[in-house]
């Protein structure tokens, strides 16, 4: 199982984080952050709240600043240069815990807009490409509704498609399924895994330990700021090497 | 048998049913809502009462209301100590308390086609998804065509300020590559040169292709109002937008600049803003310039709401979740995209009421110019009609015609407000 998790990555470098340190104010968030993902891999962030997980993956889109240390993503080494940021990002998709839809627009159109602004493709064109991926996450038939008429899990279904539709080489999870009710969290488990066996690079924060377990091939446990504990999921679930690691997992395991 | 009652399996599902038919007609709906209660039936009498006594007193003098007389004493004679109203006042001196007392009467017509022009214009604005986007090149052109309609003249100045403002465009247009703010302030500049340039040639060709120019001075009436009412608004809205965007700037200069504009615009009385508009900006102008007043009452009025559009609309945006700017963000678009096409949408949407209100609100201030010696249809009223020796003690009849077009216009902007929100309501449908 874990050698056919390996298959798909390759040894080409996504993102490549070396020393990273970020504070709010005075507090020291994310200390010596140092992170290598290459294309292909599957990595969930696991850890406790204000561990730092969710502010980690932030970095890597620059929707928070780090002060200390170098991302490089894709190649691009992330600085403080707006159209740096802005490709950056649009190599990049992300999902957030509050699907973070725009409501003024229909489905189809919160797919279409990145595409048809940031990549400037005719419109007929980006149209078919969201419809194609709105068909992947299997809510074609919802193209021309409104978000607020969708549930929780059709809208991540369509947050999921709608970064799908820029082509991102990698995907940021923020906590997918936390904001859904349980009987939803499947489906967008469901996309995730499709998405994870057709090689796509992917970094997770989340608490679905099931999900690590079955699409992981590296997860990664955080605590106050720092990497703590990062090993193959089977390794990590079965035999964790520090305490702290042993009294998370007991806690999120324990019943 | 307690035991027995503790488990159940459901065999069907029950199928969806409608609701009860509710009762109608007009006995429920009067029981209902006039007569739920012994009190409430009293109240509904009492009130009843008041609106019938009001009506009573209030008919003949409508009915009895005089349409056609000279003058205010021919109609007391008309009247003969009966109630009524000397509405002749308002078919005697219409054209003074919508044009003004000095506005050739042989080019009425002109304001009027500017008027009527102005719903064609406002068409495709207002009602973006009825009509046609192609209107909006007339929305475009409209500006400079009722200027020309009204206040006539050569038609090459407006001609000229329209080509100043396509050498702004073209100029944004090219400079926009390298960054947007400068190529503002490039546009900016590049129509202002034209437009001093320009001003040499159509200086010694005013005849050109000519119809009759009214000055500034010469116009009054509602016309006014409706002018300053019309103009600011369109202006101040996209520059309410802008203080607003720029208070929120992360450059500090630019904030500041706008926090200061806003703050202190706020706190000062509109009618002290127009005094200053009609005095001491003459002093800070070089000697000789003739800067027309209602350009300056334009400006002022202009600067006014747009402080408070910018401080309406800064509500709006600060309602808006972080998510949404996060997630125009994270799919690349820049800053001026995401404005435009995720933040603004729905930060204007949020706003509509309170823009709504200010924009009401500007409307029925524009009377205000009257202080300053503007005959706006206040101004009308109160100077060369009530001072006439026909209509001296004339009151009620035209400070009331005066009420009823504020309140048409500013209830049919209500009306519209209204209905562009349920337009624009994507929550549940």
């Amino acid at each position: 199982m874990a050698a056919e998790k390996q298959l798909n990555v390759s040894d080409q470098v996504a993102v490549d984080i070396t020393k990273m340190n970020k504070w709010y104010g005075a507090f020291h968030v994310l200390r010596d952050i140092d992170l290598t993902v290459y294309q292909g891999e599957r990595i969930v962030i696991a850890g406790p709240s204000g561990s730092g997980k969710s502010t980690l993956i932030r970095c890597i889109n620059a929707l928070e600043e780090h002060q200390k240390g170098k991302i490089t993503v894709d190649g691009t080494l992330l600085s403080n240069d707006l159209k740096n940021i802005d490709k950056i990002r649009s190599e990049v998709g992300m999902v957030f815990q509050h699907f973070n839809l725009f409501p003024h627009l229909t489905i189809l159109e919160n797919c279409t807009l990145a595409p048809i602004w940031v990549r400037k493709t005719p419109k007929r064109e980006a149209e078919e490409v969201a419809m194609h991926f709105l068909e992947k996450v299997k809510i074609p038939e919802q193209a021309n509704k409104y978000p607020g008429q969708l549930s929780g899990g059709q809208q991540q279904r369509v947050a999921i498609a709608r970064s799908l539709c820029m082509r991102p080489r990698i995907m940021l999870f923020d906590e997918p399924t936390s904001a859904l009710d349980p009987e939803m969290i499947s489906e967008v488990l469901d996309t995730m895994i499709q998405l994870a066996e057709e090689g796509m690079t992917m970094l997770c924060v989340t608490h679905e330990m099931g999900f690590a377990r079955k699409v992981a091939n590296r997860v990664i446990f955080m605590d106050q700021g720092q990497i703590v504990e990062q090993n193959e999921p089977e390794e990590f679930f079965n035999n964790p090497k520090s305490d702290r690691t042993k009294l998370f997992l007991s806690q999120i395991l324990g019943h | 048998m307690a035991r027995d009652q503790l488990a159940f399996v459901r065999t069907h599902m029950l199928p969806e049913a409608p609701p009860p038919t509710a009762q109608t007609g007009a006995v429920k709906w009067l029981r209902e809502n006039l007569f739920s209660s012994p009190g409430n039936a009293l109240l509904t009498l009492v009130s009843a009462y008041v609106v019938f006594q009001i009506v009573i007193s209030t008919a003949p003098w409508f009915i009895n209301g005089v349409w056609e007389s000279p003058s205010l004493t021919a109609c007391r004679e008309i009247l003969d100590g009966k109630m009524g109203g000397c509405f002749a006042v308002l078919t005697e001196r219409w054209n003074q308390l919508l044009f003004g007392f000095k506005y050739p009467s042989e080019l009425y017509w002109r304001p009027g086609l500017a008027f009527v022009l102005l719903f064609i214009a406002a068409a495709p604005v207002l009602f973006g998804k009825i009509f046609p986007r192609k209107m909006l090149i007339f929305t475009g052109l409209y500006p400079f065509i009722a200027y020309w309609l009204i206040w006539g003249g050569s038609v090459l100045v407006p001609v000229f300020a329209l080509l100043g403002v396509l050498v702004g465009a073209f100029t944004y247009s090219r400079v926009v590559t390298i960054s947007a703010g400068v190529a503002v302030i490039a546009a900016f500049v590049a129509a202002l040169i034209f437009w001093i340039l320009s001003g040499y040639v159509t200086g010694p060709m005013e005849n050109v292709m000519a119809i009759q120019a009214v000055a500034s001075r010469d116009m009054g009436g509602f016309m006014i109002n409706l002018m300053l009412g019309v103009v600011c608004v369109s202006l101040s809205l996209p520059l309410g937008i802008l203080l607003a965007l720029g208070r929120q700037s992360s450059m500090p200069i630019i904030k500041w600049i706008c926090v200061v504009f806003i703050e202190f615009i706020r706190g000062v009385p509109l009618i002290t803003l127009l005094f200053v508009a009609n005095v001491v900006l003459a002093y800070f102008l070089p000697p000789g310039t003739n800067f027309d007043l209602i350009l300056r009452v334009i400006i002022m009025i202009t600067m006014f709401s747009s402080a408070y559009i910018a401080e309406v609309i800064r509500g709006g945006l600060a309602a808006l979740p972080r998510g949404q700017y996060e997630a125009g963000d994270s799919l690349g678009l820049d800053y001026a995209q995401s404005m435009q096409l995720i933040i603004l949408p729905q930060a204007l949407k949020i706003s509509i009421p309170g823009i709504v209100n200010v924009a009401v609100g500007l409307f029925k201030d524009t009377t205000l110019v009257s202080v300053i010696s503007m005959f706006d249809i206040v101004g009308m009223i109160r100077g060369p009609i009530l001072a006439s020796s026909e209509w001296n003690g004339v009151y009620w009849e035209l400070f009331g015609f005066a009420c009823v077009l504020f309140f048409i216009t500013c209830y049919g902007i209500s009306q519209y407000s209204q209905w562009l929100e349920r337009q624009l309501r994507t929550d549940h449908r």
